[in-house]
C-alpha cells in the first residue's frame, strides 16, 4: 500500500470512514438543494437567459449589434474565447499531468476541475462560432466532402488549427473525465433505491456502464486512466499553443511574437488554477466538502499560482524587453502604446492582477487563508481578462497606418454575450454539482488509509 | 358567310345530345350532400376522420405552408420584346453629354447598362465628386414626380393651360415676368429666353450664382469692359500665387488641377512655386508648396502692399511676401495671381498685379474668356425690390432655390407673397419650389438634351441617356410650350437646327466641338488701383468655404456625397466651425475621443451682424489661421430630401457677414469623422523629398529598408519565406500612385462607390469607423515632434509619442489614396480558414463573398486595414434607408457586381470586372490589351494622372517603367508582403 511520510499534511481531515466518504459525497446528489444552490442557480440562469438574447439578436441583426469596427475586427468576442479556453486548461493538467506525477492531493479536485474544463470549454467553443458574420455557415470551416467544386478548407489558418485544436481537446476531455466516472456512478447507482427512484436508478445504471467493481474493471480503469492522461497531457500544451498562434503567426505588432506559445500556456494554467480556486472555495462551503477540499489542497493550488504568475509575469518583461531590442519602431511603439497610450488602464489591471497579486501567496498566512485565496484568485481571472483584452483590442487599435487608428467601447450585447457565458457555465457547474460526484470518491477512498488525519495520527 | 369553326371532343357533343349539355352545365350530376352530411350529427361523429388524422391533415399542411413560405418573392424580369439594335445585355453603351447644373461644369460620358445610365466617366473636361454623384441624383425617388399646383399632382395640360392664360393676362397688361435662373451657358437656352422675352414683352432675366463671382465678373468689367470671368492657364505659371482661391476644389472650373499638375513633374527638372495664402485650410492649400495662414481681412492690404512693392520694384513692408514678391518679379509673363474676395475693388487690386506682371494673354486671358459664372448680385437684388413694390406680376425659378441660398431668405419670401405667378421649374420640391404656385418638375442632367459654351470657342452637347423616370419635362421645352405657338414644343429639333452648321451625328457622339468664336474686345480703362490698410481688428472672422462633397448644397439628398469624407477634416455627414488649436483653447473649446473613438466637438451659437446661427459644432482644425473660424455652405437643408434634411446647418445667411462672436453652449456634438488620428508618428507611409534633393538624387526620401544578414544588408524581399507566385507569365495587374500629383480631390471615390455598389451605412456607422469605403484618402498633417527633434532635445520616448500625436498648428500636408494594396505574399489569404480570400495568378486578391463565413481574421491581418465587413444588411433594410432600400436608388447598382450581404467582407477588387471585360474583348479581337485600355474606377476619373494601372508584364505600359522609377516604393515595405500597388514619392518645390 502506499505509504506517506509523516510530516505531509492529511488530504482528508476529520474522522472519515470509507462509508463517511460515501455518504458525503453522494449527499448532494441525493438530497435537497439548499436555499444557496437555488440563489446561485436562479442567477445563473437568468444571466444564461440574458445572454441567449443577446446571441439571438446578433444572429438576427449582425454582428454590427457589436462594438467593433473595421480596424477592431475582434475584440471581447475573441478575448472572451481564449479566456475562457484558458480557464479550461487547469482541468486537464489536475487530472492528466498531476496523475502522471502522482500528486495525490489531486483526488479531491481533478473532478471538479475536469468538469470545470468541459464546460468552460463549452463556452469558449460557443465565441468562433457565434463571432463569425454568418455562423449559419459555419460548417464552411470543417473539410466535409462537398459538392461546391473544389472548395476545401485553408491548412494556412490558425483558425482551422483552433477547429481541429479544440474538438480534440473537447472529445479527449470529456472521455477522460467520463471513465473516472464510471466507478462513482456505479456508487450511486448502488445507492438508489429501485423502488422508490426507478428512472433514477435506470440513469445510473445506464451511466456506469455495469460497473461491478471486480478487480479487472479495477485494473482496466487505472490503465486507461494512464492512457489517457498520457494522450491528454501534450494536449494541455498544444490546444493554448495553437490558440496563441491566432496571433502570433498574423503580421500585427503586438501579435506576431515567438513568446506566445509558452506565454499563453503559462496563462492558461494561471487562469485555469485560479477558476479552480474559486470554483472550489464556493464548492466546499455549498456542498459540505471541507472534509475533502483542505486548506492544503488551496494551498498548494496557491503554489501553483505563484509559479505560473511569475513566468507569466517574466513573460511580459521579456516582451516589453524584445519589443525595445528589436529596434523595430513598430513593435516598440505597440508596447508603449499599451502601457501608456488610451488603454493604459486595461494594461494597468493586467499587470497588477496578474503579476503583484498573486506574489502575495508568498505569504504562508495569505497562501492558507481562504478568504484571502478567494479574493486574490477573482483578481487574476480578471486580469487573465485583460491579458486578452489587452493583446487583442490594444494591438488592433493602433496598428501600422495612423489613419486607421480608432478605439473600442463594448454594447450591452458584447456585455450581455459575456454575463450570458458565466451563467451559462454557472449553470451547467451547479447541475453537474447536484448530479455528479463532485469528488472521484473511489480514487479518494484509496488514499483514506494514508492520507486521512485520523490514520495519520495512529 | 363566315365560317365558324367548331371544337368537339365526342361525337355526342358534336350531335348535340342533351345529355352532354347538362353535363356541361353540371359538373357533379348529383347535388353533392354537403348539408345533409354536416346536419347529421351522429354521422359526423361516427366518421373515420379521427384526431389522428386530424393531425396528419394538420402536420401536412403546415409543412406544406412552411415550404411554400420558403419560395422566394416572385420579381419579375421584363424582357425585351423587341430588342433596340443598341442594347445588348451585359454590354455597357457610352454616350457623351454634358453636366451642368449652374455650379458645376463638365463634358461627360455615361455608361449605361440596359438602358440605364450608371456610372459618369471624364470625356473632354475632368469630372469632380459631385458631378459623378449626380448619377445617383438621377434615381432619387425624393424628385418631383409630376407637375404639382399647390400642394396636390395634376396633369400637365391643366397646368400648361393655367400658366399661359395668366401670362397672357400679364402680357395684356403689360406687366413683368421675371426669369430667376443660375447662370446659363447653353446657348440654345438663351435664345430661347430671348424668344420668350420678345413674345411676353416685359421679361427679365435675372442670373444668380449660389456662391458669387460678382465683383470679379464687375472688376474685370471695370478694368476692361468686359464682363467675364478670365481663362487660367495654371499649366503656364512657373509661380502661382492664390490669395484664398481653392482652385484645386471648388473655384471656377474642373480643369484646374489636370494644368496645375503637368506644370508639375519632377521629371522636367522644374515644378511651379506655388503659394497659398488663406484663412481655411482648402484642398488647394494642402496642396501649395508655402502656405501663409492670413486673416480674410488681412488679403486686401497684402495685395496692396504685394502692388505696390511690384510697381516700384522694392520689397514689400509684409515680411510674409517677401518672397512671393522676389518670386513674381523673377516670372513675369509666367506667374499668376489669385483670389477668392468677393470685393471688387480686391479683385481690380488683383487684376492690376497680373496686369503689372504681364502675364494676361499669356497665364491668363480675358479676349478668351470663361462663361461659367455670369451672376449679378445686383440685379439680383433689384428683382427682390421690385417684387416688394409688386412691380413683378410673374416670376418665373429654374433651378435657383433663394430661400435657402440667400443672405436673407426672410425677405425673399416677403417679396415672393407680392407675386401673382409663382413658377418653379425644378428637380425638387425644395426650399423655394415648395413655395410656389406651380411645380414643373425639370428633366434631370441625365434625361435631358442641351448644350454648352462654357468658354470661348469651345461647345459641349447634352443628350437624354434615359427616357424621363418620371412625369418631367425639360425647362426649355416648358418655355416653349409657354409660348404663343405651343405646338411646337420639340427642344430637340430646336436644338439639332441652332447647330445646323456642325456634323450633328460627329458632334453628339463626342459630345464636344471647337468653334472659332471671335476673341472678345476688351479696352482698358484707366482708374486709380483702390488701395488697402492693414485693419487692427481682433474680433474673430469667418471665412465661408464650400466643400468637395457638398458644393452648393444643391445635392444634399445625394447620400454619396454625405458621406463623402471631407479631404482634410475627414468628417462627413456634417458642417463645423473649424478653429485653430489656439484660438479654441481661448474661446475654451475642445475636441475630444470618446470611448469608442468617436470625436466630438463643443457646440457654440454663432453670432454675425444681425444673423444667429444656433447649435454649429466646432472642430480644431490644424492650419486655420488664428482668430478666424470656416464654416461649410451647403448644408443645413431642409426640404431635400431624407437623406439631406436637417444635416449641419445653413451657412448662407453668413454670406455677407465678416466678423462673428461664439457663444459656447453646454453641450456637445458627435462628428462622424472617419479618420481619428492625424499625424505619421515618425513613420514613412508617405516617403517625401524636395524638388532640389530630387534633382540631385532620384532615390532621394526612398531609401529602402534594410536588414543585416550573414554580414551583409539585405532588402526585404531579399529574405523572404514565401513561395512565390509566377507572376513572370500572363497579366500581372499594378496600379502607381504618385503622391506627387494626388490632390486628394476624393473623385476616384465616388467613381469607386458607383462601380462597386459600395454601400452607404450612415452617419452612426461612420462614426463608429465602419464605413464601407473599398477606396480611402487618407490625410496626414506634419507634427512639430519628429524623432530628430526628439533625440536632439533629449524628450523621452514616451512624451515623443505623445506630442507626436499632435499636429503642427501650420502643418504640411499629404494625401495618401489606400485602397487594397494585393499583396503577392497577403497576409490575408494565409489566414481564412476556409480559403475564402485567395490570390489570382495575375497578380490580384480574389475575395469569393459566398464562401466567407465571416470571421474578420483577414481584416484583423490586413496591414493597412483596407478590409471592409458588412456589419448589417446594407441593401434592402430599412434601417439603412439608402439608395439600396429605394426601388429607384437601386436603378444605379453595377449589374457587374455583387451586392455583398450581412457578415461578409469586402475590398478592392481592382475592378476585376472591367479586366475581365477587357481581356474577353482582347480575346474576341485575337489582339493583346491595349496599356491605355487598362483602367479601373479609380484611375479613370483621376484628374491628375496620379493614379496609373496596367499591366506590368507588358514592357510597354505605363505602370511598367513606373515600377522601375526611382521614386516607387511600396507601402510598408519592411513586412515584405509584395503588394501589387506601389507609390511614388511625395516632391515639394521648397527649399
Amino acid at each position: 500500500m502506499h505509504k506517506e511520510s509523516e510530516i505531509r499534511d492529511p488530504l482528508i481531515i476529520g474522522n472519515k470512514s470509507y462509508h463517511d466518504i460515501t455518504v458525503d459525497i453522494a449527499r448532494p446528489v441525493e438530497g435537497k438543494a439548499n436555499k444557496y444552490w437555488w440563489i446561485l442557480f436562479g442567477l445563473s440562469l437568468a444571466l444564461f437567459l440574458w445572454g441567449i438574447a443577446c446571441i439571438a439578436y446578433t444572429i438576427g441583426t449582425g454582428i454590427g449589434t457589436w462594438g467593433n469596427n473595421n480596424t477592431i475586427g475582434w475584440a471581447w468576442d475573441i478575448t472572451n474565447f481564449v479566456w475562457w479556453i484558458g480557464i479550461g486548461h487547469a482541468g486537464t493538467l489536475i487530472s492528466a499531468v498531476l496523475l502522471l506525477f502522482r500528486q495525490k492531493w489531486r483526488m479531491s479536485i481533478n473532478r471538479s476541475a475536469e468538469a470545470m474544463t468541459i464546460f468552460a470549454v463549452v463556452q469558449a467553443a460557443l465565441f468562433p462560432l457565434i463571432h463569425m458574420g454568418r455562423p449559419w455557415l459555419a460548417y464552411y470551416v470543417f473539410p466535409i466532402p462537398n459538392q461546391f467544386g473544389s472548395l476545401w478548407v485553408n491548412f494556412n489558418s490558425p483558425l482551422l488549427w483552433d477547429v481541429f485544436a479544440i474538438s480534440t481537446y473537447f472529445s479527449t476531455s470529456v472521455v477522460f473525465w467520463y471513465i473516472g466516472l464510471i466507478p462513482d456512478f456505479a456508487m450511486i447507482r448502488d445507492r438508489v433505491n429501485k423502488s422508490t427512484m426507478p428512472l433514477k436508478k435506470r440513469l445510473y445504471t445506464m451511466l456506469s456502464f455495469g460497473w461491478s467493481g471486480r478487480a479487472k474493471h479495477w485494473q482496466r480503469f487505472e490503465e486507461v486512466s494512464l492512457v489517457l492522461a498520457g494522450l491528454c497531457t501534450p494536449l494541455v500544451f498544444s490546444v493554448h499553443s495553437i490558440v496563441s498562434m491566432d496571433f502570433a503567426t498574423s503580421v500585427i505588432p503586438g501579435w506576431h511574437t515567438t513568446i506566445f506559445p509558452p506565454y499563453f500556456v503559462l496563462g492558461a494554467l494561471f487562469s485555469g488554477f485560479a477558476m479552480v480556486a474559486t470554483l472550489l472555495i464556493i464548492m466546499r462551503k455549498v456542498l459540505h466538502m471541507e472534509a475533502y477540499i483542505t486548506v492544503k489542497h488551496i494551498e498548494y493550488m496557491n503554489i501553483i499560482i505563484i509559479l505560473t504568475g511569475s513566468l507569466v509575469g517574466t513573460a511580459y518583461i521579456t516582451e516589453l524587453f524584445i519589443a525595445w531590442y528589436s529596434g523595430v519602431t513598430y513593435e516598440q511603439y505597440a508596447f508603449l502604446n499599451r502601457a501608456t497610450g488610451p488603454y493604459w488602464w486595461a494594461y494597468a489591471s493586467m499587470m497588477t492582477c496578474n503579476v503583484i497579486t498573486p506574489q502575495l501567496f508568498w505569504i504562508k498566512k495569505i497562501r492558507t487563508s481562504i478568504v484571502a485565496t478567494f479574493i486574490i484568485s477573482i483578481f487574476v481571472n480578471i486580469g487573465m481578462w485583460f491579458e486578452r483584452f489587452v493583446i487583442i483590442v490594444t494591438s488592433l487599435h493602433r496598428d501600422f497606418l495612423t489613419s486607421s487608428w480608432t478605439m473600442f467601447s463594448p454594447t450591452f450585447v458584447d456585455i450581455g454575450i459575456f454575463l450570458g457565458t458565466i451563467g451559462f457555465f454557472f449553470v451547467l457547474f451547479l447541475l453537474y454539482s447536484r448530479t455528479f460526484p463532485v469528488i472521484a470518491q473511489a480514487e479518494l477512498k484509496s488514499i483514506l488509509k494514508s492520507s486521512g488525519s485520523e490514520y495519520k495520527k495512529k | 358567310m363566315k365560317k365558324e369553326k367548331k371544337y368537339w371532343k365526342s361525337l355526342e357533343q358534336l350531335n348535340g345530345d342533351p345529355l352532354v349539355k347538362k353535363f356541361t352545365e353540371n359538373e357533379f350530376l348529383e347535388e353533392i350532400p354537403v348539408d345533409e352530411f354536416l346536419s347529421n350529427k351522429e354521422n359526423l361523429s361516427n366518421t373515420k376522420t379521427n384526431r389522428r388524422d386530424f393531425l396528419k391533415f394538420l402536420g401536412f399542411s403546415t409543412a406544406a405552408a412552411t415550404l411554400a413560405s420558403c419560395e422566394a418573392p416572385i420579381q419579375k424580369a421584363i424582357p425585351y420584346v423587341v430588342k433596340p439594335d443598341e442594347i445588348v445585355p451585359g454590354v455597357a453603351n457610352f454616350y457623351a453629354t454634358t453636366y451642368f447644373d449652374g455650379h458645376d461644369f463638365a463634358s461627360i460620358l455615361v455608361k449605361t447598362r440596359e438602358g440605364r445610365p450608371i456610372k459618369i466617366e471624364p470625356n473632354q473636361s475632368s469630372v469632380n465628386a459631385r458631378i459623378q454623384a449626380s448619377v445617383l441624383s438621377l434615381y432619387d425617388s425624393a424628385r418631383l414626380k409630376s407637375p404639382i399646383k399647390q400642394g396636390n399632382a395634376v396633369d400637365w395640360k391643366i397646368v400648361d393651360a393655367e400658366i399661359i392664360s395668366k401670362l397672357k393676362a400679364i402680357k395684356d397688361k403689360q406687366g413683368t415676368i421675371a426669369i430667376l435662373t443660375p447662370t446659363i451657358i447653353s446657348p440654345t437656352t438663351l435664345q430661347l429666353i430671348e424668344e420668350f422675352s420678345s413674345e411676353y414683352g416685359n421679361v427679365r432675366h435675372v442670373m444668380s450664382d449660389d456662391i458669387s463671382y460678382h465683383s470679379m465678373l464687375e472688376a474685370n468689367k471695370k478694368c476692361f469692359n468686359a464682363r467675364y470671368l478670365p481663362s487660367y492657364n495654371f499649366e503656364k505659371a512657373n509661380v502661382i500665387v492664390s490669395f484664398g482661391a481653392d482652385f484645386l476644389g471648388n473655384w471656377l472650373d474642373e480643369d484646374y488641377a489636370t494644368q496645375y499638375i503637368s506644370a508639375r513633374n519632377p521629371k522636367d527638372g522644374k515644378m511651379s512655386k506655388h503659394y497659398q495664402l488663406e484663412t481655411n485650410l482648402s484642398l488647394t492649400g494642402s496642396n501649395a508648396d508655402e502656405r501663409i495662414q492670413i486673416k480674410p481681412s488681412d488679403q486686401a492690404y497684402l495685395l496692396s502692399d504685394l502692388y505696390q512693392a511690384l510697381l516700384r520694384n522694392k520689397s514689400p513692408e509684409d515680411g510674409r511676401i517677401k518672397k512671393i514678391a522676389s518670386d513674381l518679379l523673377k516670372n513675369k509673363q509666367k506667374s499668376l495671381v489669385i483670389s477668392n474676395s468677393n470685393n471688387q475693388d480686391v479683385q481690380i487690386l488683383v487684376n492690376a498685379i497680373n496686369k503689372l506682371l504681364d502675364n494676361y494673354e499669356n497665364t491668363l486671358s480675358i479676349r478668351r474668356p470663361s462663361f461659367l459664372k455670369k451672376g449679378n448680385e445686383n440685379s439680383v437684388s433689384e428683382l427682390i425690390e421690385d417684387m416688394n413694390a409688386k412691380k413683378i406680376d410673374a416670376l418665373i425659378t429654374y433651378h435657383v432655390n433663394p430661400l435657402y441660398t440667400s443672405v436673407k431668405p426672410k425677405i425673399f419670401n416677403s417679396a415672393l407673397k407680392n407675386v401673382g405667378l409663382k413658377v418653379s421649374i425644378s428637380l425638387y420640391a425644395d426650399e423655394t419650389a415648395s413655395k410656389m404656385d406651380y411645380l414643373c418638375p425639370d428633366n434631370h442632367n441625365l434625361e435631358s438634351w442641351g448644350d454648352a459654351n462654357p468658354r470661348l470657342g469651345q461647345y459641349s452637347l447634352m443628350q437624354p441617356t434615359i427616357a424621363p423616370l418620371f412625369n418631367t419635362r425639360q425647362f426649355q421645352e416648358s418655355l416653349m410650350k409657354w409660348m404663343d405657338s405651343p405646338n411646337n414644343s420639340d427642344y430637340y429639333a430646336y436644338l439639332k437646327d441652332f447647330y445646323s452648321d456642325v456634323n450633328w451625328n460627329k458632334v453628339l457622339h463626342d459630345g464636344y466641338f471647337e468653334k472659332r468664336d471671335l476673341a472678345v474686345s476688351v479696352s482698358d480703362s484707366d482708374f486709380n488701383i483702390p488701395l488697402f490698410k492693414q485693419s487692427n481688428d481682433n474680433g474673430i472672422e469667418l471665412e465661408l468655404y464650400e466643400k468637395i462633397s457638398m458644393g452648393n448644397g444643391s445635392q444634399a439628398n445625394n447620400p454619396w456625397l454625405q458621406e463623402l469624407p471631407d479631404p482634410i477634416s475627414r468628417a462627413c455627414w456634417d458642417n463645423y466651425l473649424t478653429i485653430s488649436a489656439s484660438t479654441a483653447r481661448e474661446l475654451d473649446l475642445s475636441n475630444r475621443n470618446v470611448s469608442n473613438g468617436g470625436l466630438n466637438g463643443s457646440v457654440v451659437d454663432v453670432i454675425g451682424e444681425g444673423v444667429t446661427l444656433r447649435n454649429v459644432p466646432v472642430m480644431i482644425q490644424p492650419g486655420q489661421a488664428h482668430g478666424t473660424i470656416g464654416l461649410a455652405l451647403g448644408y443645413g437643408r431642409t426640404h431635400a430630401g431624407k437623406a439631406g434634411d436637417n444635416v449641419g446647418v445653413n451657412a448662407y445667411p453668413l454670406l455677407k457677414t465678416s466678423k462673428v462672436k461664439l457663444v459656447k453652449l453646454d453641450k456637445e456634438h458627435e462628428f462622424a469623422a472617419i479618420q481619428l488620428h492625424h499625424t505619421m508618428m515618425g513613420r514613412d507611409f508617405v516617403k517625401e523629398t524636395s524638388l532640389a534633393d530630387y534633382i540631385k538624387d532620384p532615390k532621394s526620401g526612398n531609401h529602402r529598408e534594410t536588414f543585416a544578414y550573414k554580414n551583409e544588408q539585405l532588402t526585404p524581399d531579399k529574405l523572404s519565406l514565401w513561395k512565390e507566385h509566377d507572376h513572370k507569365t500572363g497579366h500581372f495587374w499594378n496600379l502607381s500612385i504618385d503622391l506627387t500629383k494626388c490632390i486628394g480631390c476624393a473623385a476616384c471615390v465616388i467613381s469607386c462607390h458607383a462601380e462597386n455598389n459600395v454601400a452607404v451605412v450612415g452617419k452612426e456607422e461612420m462614426r463608429k469607423s465602419r464605413d464601407m469605403h473599398w477606396l480611402r484618402i487618407d490625410r496626414y498633417y506634419s507634427s512639430e515632434m519628429t524623432p530628430e527633434h526628439a533625440k536632439k532635445n533629449k524628450v523621452s520616448t514616451i512624451k515623443m509619442y505623445k506630442d507626436m500625436e499632435e499636429p503642427s498648428a501650420s502643418p504640411e500636408v499629404v494625401f495618401q489614396p489606400v485602397m487594397c494594396q494585393h499583396c503577392n505574399h497577403a497576409p490575408c489569404e494565409t489566414v481564412c480558414p476556409v480559403a475564402a480570400t485567395s490570390h489570382s495568378a495575375e497578380g490580384l486578391n480574389h475575395m469569393a463573398y459566398n464562401r466567407c463565413v465571416g470571421t474578420r481574421y483577414c481584416a484583423n491581418n490586413c496591414p493597412y486595414k483596407v478590409r471592409r465587413f458588412n456589419w448589417f444588411q446594407y441593401s434592402e433594410n430599412e434601417k439603412f434607408d439608402y439608395h439600396m432600400n429605394d426601388d429607384y436608388g437601386k436603378m444605379v447598382l453595377n449589374p457587374d457586381v455583387t451586392v455583398r450581404s450581412r457578415g461578409v467582407m469586402e475590398k478592392c477588387s481592382m475592378c476585376i470586372q472591367t479586366i475581365q471585360q477587357l481581356k474577353l474583348q482582347a480575346k474576341k479581337e485575337g489582339r493583346k490589351i491595349r496599356d491605355d485600355e487598362a483602367k479601373t474606377a479609380c484611375s479613370s476619373v483621376c484628374s491628375t494622372n496620379a493614379i496609373e494601372f496596367g499591366d506590368a508584364n507588358d514592357k510597354d505600359s505605363k505602370v511598367h517603367s513606373l515600377k522601375k522609377d526611382e521614386r516607387a516604393y511600396y507601402l510598408l515595405d519592411h513586412l515584405n508582403v509584395a503588394p501589387s500597388v506601389f507609390y511614388q514619392t511625395k516632391i515639394r518645390n521648397k527649399a
